[in-house]
Formats: C-alpha cells, sequence, structure tokens
C-alpha cells in the first residue's frame, strides 16, 4: 500500500511599509544594531501600541489577492513566550478573528494548473534578532526589526509534493511582489516559510501525526527538508513506529533537520485579546479602495501576454515573473515595437544587462524608450543587431542616445554593395572547403560564413545584404 | 482656571512661586526622620525645579505615584525588580503637568505594580496613614492619599485599577477621582491591567482633584484607548449644584453585614444631598456580587501579561544564573509575593483549557456589569455608595488574608470593570477614621459625580 503526504504551509511575510506597525519608527534594515527604536518598539514600561494604517492596506491588498474574505472587524491578540528578542514578553499578532479567512492561489504544478487554499491571512509585529557574534561569550540583541509588520498566510494541508510546494511558493512570492506587499528577499527574512507535514495511506481521509519545519530560508531548502523529512515518517510508519508530534529545524549547510528541544516547542501562548489596541475595523470603502489599486497578477498577465502578444508559453511566462520586466516590455510594446522583438530584447540582451548590473527592469538605467529607438535603428538597417547589444552596453554605462552613440563608435552598418561584395569574395576565397560544402547542399554552413564577413568587416557589415551577396555568388559559380 | 488663584494662593500650606510652606526641603526632613510616613520613594532636588509663573498649575507642586514614567527622578513602581529605573521618556500626564506651570514634588509609594489595597506590597516599605500612624492609609495610591492628607502637597496623581485612587483617598481623609476609561492617557503609566487601569487625581479638596483633573484629560494620540471626547469644565461642575439631580442607591451596595456606622453617615449624606435639592431612589445593580471574582480574573490575565517583559533580558534587575531558562526563573523570582500570586493567577486562567472558563466568563461577566449600569444610569443621573465597607485597617492586619484584602476594593472594582467615572469624597468619620463616600457616574459623566461631590463638601463645611 503506498503513502501520501499531506503538507500545510505557514508563510511569514515582511510587509514593506515605511514605519514598524506599532510606533513611528523607520523599517529599516541593514543599519547598525538599535538604530530605528523608541519606547513603544523596545517595549519599554508605560508605552503603547498605536496601528500604522498603511501596514493595514498592505495586508488587505494582500489577502485580496487570494480573494480571501475580508472580516470588517478583526482582533489583536497577545501571544505570550519568554524569548530574549522578544521585548514584551509577548507579540500582538491576531488570533481568534483574523483580518482575512477562506481564499485560494492558482499556480502551475507537476500536475498543471493547481490550486492551494488559504486558511487565513493576519497581521502581526516582528520580534527582535539575536546577535551571537557582537559580543564574546554573550549574545547581543538588536531591535531595529523588532515591531515591523508581517502578514502570516496560512494554508490548508493542499499540498502532496515538495516539487509543488516551491512551485507554490514561486507564485505566492511573484504575487505579493506584484501586489507591492513585500520585497520578498529571502535573505532578509522577507519571508519565512515553516511547514507542517503528515503522512498517511493513500486514500485515507484521516491526517496523520505531523511534524512542523521550521526555519527554512529558500525555497529549494523547503523542498529538500520535506523530501527528508517524508522519507523519514515513511521509513518510521514502515517499520511499525508511529510518528510523534515534533517540531524540527532546518540545518541549510548540513542538509539535516534536528529535532527542537523539547521546552523549545512546549508554548502554551495564552493568546488573548490585546487590551491596548481596540478592535481592527476596516471600512467598506477602503476594501473597494484596495480591490481597486490591486494590480493584474501574474497568472492573469501571463495569459493575457500570450493571447494577446501571441507569445510563446516560456516568453510569457518570463516576462511576467516580475511586475517590472512585464512593466518594461509593455512599455516598449507601447511606442510601436513589435511584440515578438520586444520580448526578445528584454528576456535577451536586457536581462543578461541586468543580471551583470544586479539590476532589475524598475532599476536598469536604460530605459524602454531608448531600447525602443536603438531596435528602431536595427530595423532601419543602420546598426547591426549584434553592435546594438554593445550600444546597449555603452547606454547603461554612460547614457547618452543610441544614434550618437553609433556614429561616435562608428558602428553604422556598411551598406554599400561594392565594399559588401570585395569582403564576401575575400571569405569565400579564403573558404574552399566551406563553400564545398554549402554547395553539397549543407546549408547551415551558411552562418558560418556571414559570421566571417562580420568579422572581417569588424562589425560593420550589414548581415542580411551580407548573406544575400554570400549565397549570390555561390549560385552563380 | 488656575489652581493656585482659585485655591491655594489663599490656602494656608501653599504660597505662591512654588515653594510650599512645607517646602521640598521640609518634606525631605520630615520624609527621612523618625516621623516618616515613608509616602515618598523620591522627592525632587529644589535646586532642579525651575519656578514657572505661567499656566493654570504655576508653580503649583504635585506628587506623582511612581509607576507613573518621570523624566529626572526613578520610576520603580514600588518593586526591586525596577530599583533604580529612570525612563527615559516622559508620561503624557507629566508632560501636560510641566506645560500647565506645575513642579514634580516627587515620586510616591505605592502596592508593587499597584497590586494591594493597603501600600504594604511595596519593596520598600509601607506607608503609614498620617491619620493615625497604626493604619494602612489605603492603597494602592498609598503613598500619593497620604502626602496630600499630610499636606505635603495638595494634589496628586495616583492610578486607579480596581479602587487604588478612590479606597486611599476614603481612608486619609481627602478626595480621589477616577475618571472615564480612555478619558486621562495612559501612555507612560506603567501597565498593571491595560483594561482597567486609569489615572486618576488626588486632591485636599473636590475643586483641587477636579482642577488637577481637567488638566491631565484628554485625548493622545499615543494611546489607542484615549478618547477623542470634548473635556468640560470640572471647575465648573465644583459650585453647579446637585438641584434636580437625581441619586441612585444600589440596594447590593448596602449588604445586611454592612457596619451600622458606615450606613448611618451614608444615610447622612443622603440626607444633605436631598437638603441641597437632589432627589434620591434605589436602583439595583444585580451582576454586582461577581464583581470581585470578575475582576481578579481579568486584572491578573492582563497583569501576568504585562509583567512578562520583566525577565531580567532588558528591564528587571538581573540574576545572574548559567543558562536563560535558569536566569529567568531567578530573575523574576523577585516580585513579591502578591505579584507572584497574581502571575500566577492571570497565567493559570489564560491557559488552554482554561481561557473559556475563567477568561471567556469573567469578559461576559464584565459586560453583564457595565449593562447594570447603563440601565441604572437611564434613571438615575449619580450613584452614591460606600467607597469601601470599612475605615483604614490596622497595618498587618489583612497582609496574610489575600481574600479578606481583596474585599476592600469591592464597591469600587465594578466602575473600572464597566470604565465608568468614580470618585471619592470624605463623609466624616467613624471612630475618629475618615470614611468616604463614593459617587459613581455615566461614562463621560465626571462633571455629574463632581457636582455632587461639591455639594456634599460645601454641606459639611458649613457645619464647621
Amino acid at each position: 500500500m503506498s503513502w501520501e503526504t499531506v503538507i500545510g504551509l505557514e508563510i511569514h511575510v515582511r510587509l514593506k511599509t515605511e514605519h514598524k506597525l506599532f510606533c513611528s519608527d523607520r523599517a529599516v534594515f541593514g543599519s547598525e544594531p538599535n538604530t530605528s527604536i523608541c519606547p513603544v518598539c523596545m517595549g519599554l514600561p508605560g508605552a503603547l501600541p498605536v496601528l500604522n494604517p498603511e501596514a493595514v492596506n498592505l495586508a488587505l491588498q494582500t489577502a485580496l489577492a487570494f480573494g480571501c474574505t475580508i472580516h470588517f472587524e478583526s482582533v489583536w491578540a497577545r501571544k505570550s513566550y519568554f524569548y530574549p528578542d522578544l521585548p514584551k514578553g509577548y507579540q500582538i499578532t491576531q488570533f481568534e478573528h483574523p483580518l482575512a479567512t477562506k481564499g485560494t492561489l492558482m499556480f502551475s504544478g507537476s500536475e498543471g494548473d493547481m490550486s492551494v487554499s488559504i486558511r487565513r491571512v493576519h497581521m502581526e509585529e516582528d520580534a527582535g534578532k539575536l546577535l551571537h557574534d557582537r559580543v564574546p561569550r554573550a549574545s547581543a540583541i538588536d531591535l531595529n526589526r523588532a515591531g515591523t509588520a508581517l502578514v502570516e498566510i496560512v494554508t490548508e494541508p493542499d499540498l502532496r509534493m515538495p516539487a509543488d510546494v516551491r512551485l507554490f511558493l514561486g507564485e505566492l512570492k511573484q504575487t505579493l511582489e506584484y501586489v507591492g506587499a513585500s520585497d520578498c528577499n529571502m535573505e532578509e527574512g522577507d519571508l519565512r516559510v515553516d511547514a507542517n507535514i503528515s503522512v498517511r495511506r493513500s486514500g485515507s481521509l484521516r491526517l496523520g501525526n505531523k511534524t512542523e519545519i521550521k526555519n527554512v530560508n529558500s525555497f529549494s531548502g523547503v523542498e529538500r527538508a520535506l523530501s527528508l523529512e517524508i522519507s523519514r515518517q515513511i521509513a518510521t510508519l514502515d517499520s511499525g513506529d508511529t510518528v510523534g508530534q515534533q517540531t524540527l529545524l532546518w540545518d541549510d549547510h548540513r542538509e539535516e533537520l534536528r529535532e527542537m528541544r523539547l521546552k523549545e516547542e512546549s508554548h502554551d501562548y495564552r493568546y488573548f485579546p490585546e487590551p491596548d489596541l481596540s478592535p481592527l475595523k476596516v471600512t467598506e470603502e477602503q476594501v473597494v479602495a484596495a480591490i481597486e489599486s490591486l494590480p493584474e497578477l501574474p497568472r492573469e498577465r501571463c495569459s493575457r501576454f500570450k493571447d494577446i502578444y501571441e507569445l510563446k508559453d516560456y516568453d510569457a511566462e518570463v516576462l511576467t515573473q516580475s511586475a517590472a520586466s512585464a512593466d518594461y516590455f509593455e512599455e516598449l510594446v507601447g511606442i510601436e515595437i513589435d511584440p515578438k522583438v520586444a520580448a526578445k530584447w528584454v528576456t535577451g540582451p536586457l536581462q543578461a544587462l541586468m543580471n551583470e548590473r544586479r539590476e532589475d527592469a524598475r532599476t536598469v538605467p536604460v530605459r524602454p524608450a531608448k531600447i525602443g529607438a536603438l531596435i528602431g535603428l536595427i530595423e532601419r538597417g543602420i546598426v547591426s543587431e549584434s553592435a546594438a547589444k554593445s550600444v546597449l552596453v555603452i547606454l547603461a554605462q554612460e547614457g547618452g542616445n543610441p544614434s550618437d552613440i553609433i556614429e561616435e563608435q562608428g558602428l553604422i552598418q556598411e551598406r554599400d554593395i561594392g565594399q559588401l561584395t570585395s569582403w564576401v569574395t575575400e571569405v569565400l576565397a579564403k573558404h574552399s572547403e566551406e563553400v564545398a560544402r554549402y554547395r553539397g547542399g549543407e546549408s547551415r554552413i551558411l552562418g558560418y560564413l556571414v559570421g566571417q564577413v562580420m568579422n572581417d568587416s569588424g562589425g560593420a557589415a550589414d548581415p542580411r545584404l551580407a548573406r544575400d551577396l554570400l549565397i549570390k555568388q555561390m549560385s552563380n559559380e | 482656571m488656575s489652581i493656585r488663584d482659585e485655591v491655594l494662593s489663599g490656602s494656608e500650606i501653599l504660597d505662591v512661586r512654588g515653594s510650599a510652606v512645607l517646602s521640598l526641603d521640609h518634606i525631605k526632613e520630615l520624609e527621612g526622620g523618625q516621623e516618616s510616613l515613608n509616602a515618598f520613594l523620591a522627592i525632587a532636588d529644589p535646586e532642579e525645579l525651575e519656578p514657572y509663573d505661567r499656566g493654570p498649575l504655576a508653580g503649583v507642586m504635585v506628587a506623582l505615584k511612581d509607576n507613573i514614567c518621570t523624566k529626572g527622578l526613578p520610576t520603580t513602581c514600588g518593586s526591586s525588580m525596577l530599583k533604580g529605573y529612570r525612563s527615559p521618556y516622559e508620561a503624557t500626564v507629566v508632560k501636560k503637568l510641566r506645560r500647565a506651570g506645575g513642579l514634580i514634588a516627587g515620586k510616591t509609594n505605592l502596592d508593587e505594580f499597584g497590586m494591594g489595597s493597603s501600600t504594604e506590597n511595596s519593596a520598600f516599605g509601607p506607608t503609614l496613614n498620617p491619620v493615625d500612624r497604626s493604619l494602612v492609609p489605603g492603597g494602592s495610591s498609598g503613598g500619593s492619599a497620604a502626602a496630600v492628607a499630610a499636606g505635603y502637597v495638595r494634589v496628586a496623581l495616583g492610578s486607579d485599577t480596581g479602587g487604588s485612587v478612590r479606597q486611599p483617598a476614603a481612608f486619609c481623609g481627602v478626595v480621589g477621582i477616577k475618571p472615564t476609561y480612555g478619558r486621562v492617557s495612559r501612555y507612560g503609566l506603567i501597565a498593571f491591567a491595560s483594561s482597567l487601569d486609569q489615572i486618576g487625581t488626588i486632591g485636599a479638596t473636590v475643586l483641587e482633584a477636579s482642577l488637577l483633573l481637567e488638566i491631565v484629560s484628554g485625548y493622545d494620540a499615543r494611546d489607542s484607548t484615549s478618547a477623542q471626547k470634548p473635556v468640560p469644565s470640572y471647575k465648573d461642575a465644583v459650585v453647579e449644584g446637585v438641584e434636580g439631580m437625581v441619586i441612585g442607591i444600589p440596594t447590593e451596595y448596602f449588604p445586611e453585614q454592612l457596619d451600622p456606622s458606615v450606613r448611618a453617615l451614608l444615610d447622612e449624606a443622603c440626607e444633605r444631598l436631598i437638603d441641597a435639592g437632589a432627589e434620591v431612589r434605589p436602583v439595583s445593580l444585580p451582576h454586582t456580587e461577581f464583581a470581585i471574582p470578575c475582576y481578579y480574573v481579568l486584572a491578573t490575565a492582563e497583569a501576568s501579561s504585562n509583567l512578562a517583559r520583566y525577565d531580567g533580558v532588558r528591564f528587571g534587575v538581573r540574576v545572574p544564573a548559567e543558562g536563560l531558562e535558569r536566569m529567568y526563573e531567578a530573575t523574576r523570582g523577585n516580585f513579591g509575593t502578591e505579584v507572584k500570586r497574581r502571575i500566577m493567577l492571570g497565567t493559570y486562567v489564560l491557559s488552554s483549557g482554561y481561557y473559556d472558563a475563567y477568561y471567556g466568563t469573567a469578559q461576559r461577566t464584565r459586560a453583564s456589569i457595565a449593562h447594570d449600569f447603563k440601565a441604572a444610569f437611564s434613571e438615575v443621573d449619580v450613584l452614591l455608595t460606600p467607597t469601601s465597607p470599612t475605615p483604614a485597617f490596622p497595618l498587618g492586619e489583612r497582609v496574610l488574608d489575600p481574600v479578606a484584602m481583596y474585599l476592600s476594593d469591592i464597591f469600587t472594582v465594578t466602575a473600572n470593570l464597566a470604565g465608568i467615572p468614580g470618585l471619592s469624597v470624605p463623609i466624616g468619620t467613624v471612630g475618629g477614621l475618615p470614611l468616604g463616600a463614593q459617587l459613581l457616574g455615566p461614562w463621560w459623566g465626571e462633571n455629574h459625580i463632581i457636582a455632587a461631590a461639591g455639594a456634599l463638601e460645601a454641606s459639611y463645611k458649613e457645619d464647621t
């Protein structure tokens, strides 16, 4: 009899707010420890939380992106536990009455289009961070992160395979980025995933004992940790033992799961309504405004790209990977660039440039108008495509206009038939063997010969004219 | 309006420019000597006081309960956990006092974190009642009430979670007002039970307590539970009188066991109000008997959470021990007995499996108690009750009997549970000890209870 795995996720997402959730400190990262703190987020005696409405709007948009039901009144709760990075001894979160419930997220998984139900989306504050390497023989506490705004997204146990978990998380991350709710920077901890996993006999409706995997900070890590845990649970069950409920910590370097100490996990969080804050009320107008400001989501955009622009699946997927590159692409189309050409440039040379410069389509200095002009020059035969790629690099480094750069750098294509004929004749003379192969029917060799002409001309020859001349001369002789 | 102009400049106790007849040096001498009441935990350095001559409190000395964060002075909550703690920021009420020209005379003693009814639960020793030094001053704002009663200051701030302003005011023979929940900002008040805590004022007279309340009241963006309600003139209310006012006498607050001499003084107060033009009628608040258990479930639940931060990591005097868990245990062992008792109670009632039975039931009871008041205030303007079943009791008498101690708050906790304003005003003595009457008003109806208290006070003054 085979086994079936059941996986549910709890995802913590740091919202992209300017200020913390309950005080006016800036939510900054990477700055000196304890430089963005105040009595409220330090939990000083007597200080009180005041809600930052900016965070509520982002949380609303997040929940709406999953089609969740928004609750017009939700309740803040205190979750109590002792840990040095938690200055008040409790975290302000939502428990019995969350902001939103019952949504779904579609994604492309192992069985094509799949969907996962979202159980709830609630808001909460983050804890601080322990630094173990600053002070000899002691741990230091940085409270810059304490009090920053998070949403927790809890899924139903709908996932079955670790690979699908990774694909689902990819779709989730993409959605959050589209909405502008979070930067989703995994290294900075913008997105943290806990997974609940259990195994049962295929066809059984009862859930098996679950374990919880925490501390995973990459999607591939989640996949690897889950695969490891599934094998362990199946081996345990096969040997006739039962799986014990426990919490496991993933060690990414050692590729192993470590059992959390019993004391660390035996928490009774003693939730109760936060008396310092009134219930969170959202109005119908707020929800309507959030719906209206919701952008087109990745899957919709991808299928629209395929329909309207007749792009191939792969191109549409790559372009809609981030809202920024999809926007870039559509700006190009908007200035009358052929969609297929635009797609080729954004996914090709522009992507290469962004990778090299570690930038995205929003920050890359070469804006669509410039690339549009460059593509126009290619189409008019003034510059070759390969030369245009070097123009792109210069545009990124120095700015300026494509046509000026082409002129300054002498990249204007040679279209004079006399000049081209002499380059072609020379190449044919030097490569009699290839000429013979071409005539023998190996037409693919033509590209090589064009390349030789381009080489000899220092990149100046118009490749299309050179190609025509090559064919003509080889068939004449 | 100015406390100095209206009241104090003519008084025998204060002169102008902030130098009390009882100067800070004099208070220091008294509090440091054999006759010390131990009312103050810290007294300001006279050199550091800036003589203000502007604002309604210009030059008036105000004592602050030591759970109100104050710059320049320690804020200890009467706990060894916060011994020497100096807050880097100041409570909203303190800012308001300073802006009004007030001078912070010092910080007054209290039951640790406000948990107690006698000020005996202070880590820094009990405060004595200036009326009779063998008695408790009440609590938890016992230091503030004693300081006013002893004439060290004319006005002081306290905090009231279950009667902690009204009961000590009654025990010391002064006036104490707990306003409506949300009337005064709690920002900078170190929390005991956040949904019940409210800063209140203590004054030698109704007028002084009312004027101080007017100054500290009002919305504060730093406290999400503070209300955006206009603050009426409480000074005007003092002399408004009770002509046509309907005063309710809740039968549940006059149980059969009530000491006849206490009952007699309350009856007299009733007569005086009738003489002044009020109408008196009985009312019923049927859920009163559940108030004490309800209060001790909710207050301890919130306290267990509010006091979690004193774990030795950032707050609380750290007791070094091997490992984090042991350090937590050793450090938190430094709380006093009553605080530990309440943390344990609160932790228990919030535990999974018990939450609904205790916390859930208490929340529903709280709503019923509030509903009782709502119904009563649809018929009457204010309610008159004893502040406490007895006058001040001897030091040490109830320390070992927590339930007897809890019952001294039996008439005061309901106002905190419902969030309504309450006031205690002296109405004579029982066996030579001051007794207080409590006036309860509807939400935001401080002016009504002040008017009734003003009328009572005036009536007693005529006798002398």
